[in-house]
């Protein structure tokens, strides 16, 4: 197959790309002192959180954006950007009909007899949450999930004590700005023991245009629990880039275990890079005490530019921590992704797992980190990364940074490059496969090692993903 | 006629490699092709199975009526051409059942049948696996992944019996074969010989012919047919060589 043929196969419609005619309230762009004292006000926050985001932004007043990833842009206006916006409620208790109907049309289970009965859902609407599902069915466990808005006035210890604990206001400049600004975003709890039985999804959607989504996640898992998490994200088709600047924090204490899914498809921009979501995003898990366990799983198919890099920092002994990755870029897509585990407690052992895809003209970068402490005796990593080129535009890159100090630790990297080889697509073409299914089915087995450890339900939607991503109409 | 092959003239990278070649091969026949190393006996299953990288010059390739050379690939292989590959490649991660499935489901759906239910297939593909001496687990693993020699070869035929082809090319099936092996293939092969289906045979030894007896045998020579016999023609070439029966023949 020639290679515009492979361009064209490449080259699908953005089945989420619709907009949402909704009546929002939104503010005029721009972002100073005022913007957050009414975000805050609007949330009724108690005074240690206005003063956080105040504080935040005070600090991200003195920040420079990074431009160390491997990805180019046009400059942000931050000034031009609008920081809240959110669909005007009809009730108290009502929730606009159109809205149900949006997330129905991007296979979200938002109604609590839906297909998907073991996943609640916590749905979010450019800056707030509009509604969560089975929220009986987990309280009677003892499960907090709900909305970060409703825990800070529900359980504002909780949060006070553990947000921007993992991930501090001022660590980067993105995480700076999102602690300033974040609307909304989920909260979850998990007591003692407990084994969450449910698993929990938030779906993620921007729909107004020139919106700045900062979305802020809060995960804490307490001694021996365990919950599977997981976060899908969609946008409509705009000619302007929209940007996303989240941070996750995950807390496992000792012998607690967090799995953690994300299936990120915002809007990647037309062929020629026009539109698009800039995904940077926060990601850092703490394995806090004794065993603990963190997982990261990622399939991202969409934006225009991703920069994230979920983390674990491995504090307690013997805990682990996981990250597997699919990234496919097409188009011009550019993705800089990958995952830093910090070593710091004995006998902690850590998997990275990243099978980047790169078609058309797009760039897809691994960026990792393995850092051993002296104290980290006996700690283990392994790294696989593996990058599958599609066509001769794009490129792929790997930069693993590791810095080991302490002798006693075994640190292994492999590392693959390797191209859908005409041989490949030819022997698939020459049993009646179509040539897209061909490529869909050559990158669906390149990516095996990571869809194992999706969830059941989400490792087949993420299949479907990945294929319709790879769709399209062939000459 | 099932297959019509007309003053075929293809070159590789500018050097012609079939050069005028005719030949027909009736609905049930089963014909053997020969020929030295580098004669364009691949090139030829290649052309007919749509690969790139060959400029077809002249002539013509008819499967029942249809004209070969102006199709796609899949449709092609849609139409009922099927080659078994002197060299299959490995698909890491695609499950030999996976791909049986697509491959079957892109066939059925060309045709315009259902998908074939997943019980029903593993049964099929349980069962062909059997007939070939393959282990159960076979299935499972990822198309021709680290699979021996022998096995990718079996592996193809597994794949002939379960997509019911119409028109089979098997290129150099026999190659690397141990004797328990080859015999498996043959009769992997025989199974599926029918009135209203063909095959071409390419390899280098009379001894897969032992078990899958030809109609005719070609020798490729000069960038076409130098010579047709009978099936004794394959001992001929075993005992004498090429230039034998070659002698006096138009190359
Ligand atoms: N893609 C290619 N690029 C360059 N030369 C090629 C290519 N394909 C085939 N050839 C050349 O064409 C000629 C015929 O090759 P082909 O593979 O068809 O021979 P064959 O009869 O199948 O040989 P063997 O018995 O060794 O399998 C050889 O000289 C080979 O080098
Ligand atoms: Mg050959």
């Amino acid at each position: 197959m020639s290679t515009t043929e492979l361009d064209a196969a490449l080259s699908q419609a953005y089945e989420a790309g619709f907009v949402t005619d909704i009546e929002t309230e939104t503010l005029p762009p721009g972002l100073d002192e005022q913007v957050i004292e009414y975000i805050s006000a609007k949330k009724n926050e108690p005074e240690f959180l206005r003063q956080w985001r105040l504080d935040a932004f005070r600090r991200w007043q003195t920040m420079k954006e990074p431009h160390w990833a491997h990805v180019r842009y046009e400059p942000i206006d931050y000034q031009g950007l609008i920081y809240y916006a959110a669909p005007k409620r009809r009730s108290e208790t009502e929730i606009d009909p159109k809205l149900l109907e949006t997330y129905e049309k991007l296979g979200v289970p938002v109604h609590e007899r839906a297909a998907l009965a073991g996943v609640a859902v916590d749905a979010v609407f450019d800056s707030v949450s509009v509604l969560t599902t089975f929220k009986d069915k987990l309280s009677e466990a003892g499960v907090i999930f709900c909305p970060i808005s409703e825990a800070v006035q529900k359980y504002p210890e909780l949060v006070q004590k553990y947000l921007g604990s993992v991930v501090p206001p001022g660590d980067n400049f993105f995480a700076a700005l999102n602690s300033a600004v974040f609307s909304d975003g989920s909260f979850v709890y998990i007591p003692k023991g407990v084994r969450c039985p449910l698993e929990l999804s938030t779906y993620f959607r921007i729909n107004t245009a020139r919106t700045g989504q900062f979305e802020r996640t809060l995960i804490i898992a307490d001694e021996g629990s365990y919950v599977s998490y997981l976060e899908g994200c969609t946008a409509p088709m705009r000619d302007e880039h929209q940007l996303h600047a989240a941070v996750v924090e995950l807390i496992a204490l000792e012998g607690a275990e967090i799995r953690y899914s994300t299936v990120q498809n915002w809007y990647p921009g037309d062929e020629e890079g026009r539109g698009g979501v800039y995904n940077f995003v926060t990601k850092r898990g703490l394995c806090a005490g004794r065993g603990a366990k963190i997982s990261w799983t990622q399939v991202e198919t969409g934006s225009a530019i991703t920069w994230k890099y979920p983390s674990v920092i491995l504090k307690g002994d013997d805990s682990v921590g996981e990250f597997y990755s699919v990234a496919l870029t097409r188009g011009r897509q550019q993705a800089d992704t990958g995952t830093k585990m910090i070593h710091l407690g004995r006998n902690t052992r850590s998997t990275i797992v990243s099978k980047g895809i790169a078609a058309g003209h797009s760039q897809n970068a691994y960026r990792g980190l393995v850092r051993i402490n002296p104290g980290a005796s006996g700690a283990r990593n392994y790294t696989q990364c593996d990058s599958l080129l599609i066509g001769p535009h794009c490129g792929a890159h790997t930069f693993p940074y590791i810095e080991s100090r302490n002798p006693r630790a075994i640190v292994e990297h492999e590392a693959s490059t390797s191209r859908v080889s005409e041989e490949q697509l030819f022997y698939c073409r020459q049993r009646g496969i179509d040539p897209e299914r061909a490529v869909a089915l050559i990158v669906g087995g390149f990516c095996k090692d990571v869809f194992q450890k999706l969830p059941l339900e989400f490792a087949v939607e993420a299949g479907k993903l990945l294929e319709v991503s790879l769709e399209g109409s062939v000459g | 006629m099932m297959l019509t092959i007309r003053n075929l003239t293809v070159a590789v990278e500018g050097r012609r490699i079939l050069d005028g070649l005719d030949l027909d091969i009736a609905a049930g026949e089963v014909h053997a092709l020969m020929g030295p190393n580098g004669a364009g006996k691949s090139t030829l299953a290649n052309v007919l199975a749509g690969r790139e990288g060959y400029e077809v010059l002249e002539g013509k390739a008819l499967l029942d009526d249809q004209d070969l050379l102006t199709m796609e690939p899949e449709a092609r292989a849609q139409a009922g051409l099927f080659l078994s590959f002197q060299h299959p490649v490995e698909i890491p991660g695609v499950s030999n059942l996976q791909f049986l499935r697509t491959a079957l489901d892109c066939l059925r759906k060309a045709r315009g049948e259902a998908p074939l239910d997943s019980a029903a297939l593993l049964r099929a593909a349980r069962e062909a696996a059997q007939v070939l001496g393959l282990p159960a687990d076979f299935l499972k693993r990822g198309v021709n992944e680290g699979f021996s020699g022998g096995e990718k070869k079996r592996n193809e035929i597994l794949q002939m019996l379960l997509l019911e082809p119409r028109f089979v090319i098997l290129d150099e099936p026999d190659s690397g074969l141990d004797v328990d092996a080859l015999k498996l293939v043959a009769a992997g092969v025989n199974r599926l010989r029918r009135p209203d289906r063909a095959f071409l045979i390419i390899t280098h030894y009379p001894r897969i012919l032992e078990y899958v007896r030809p109609d005719r045998v070609h020798v490729l020579h000069g960038g076409r047919i130098a010579r047709s016999g009978a099936a004794e023609l394959a001992h001929q070439i075993e005992a004498g060589g090429y230039a034998a029966v070659l002698e006096g023949s138009v190359a």
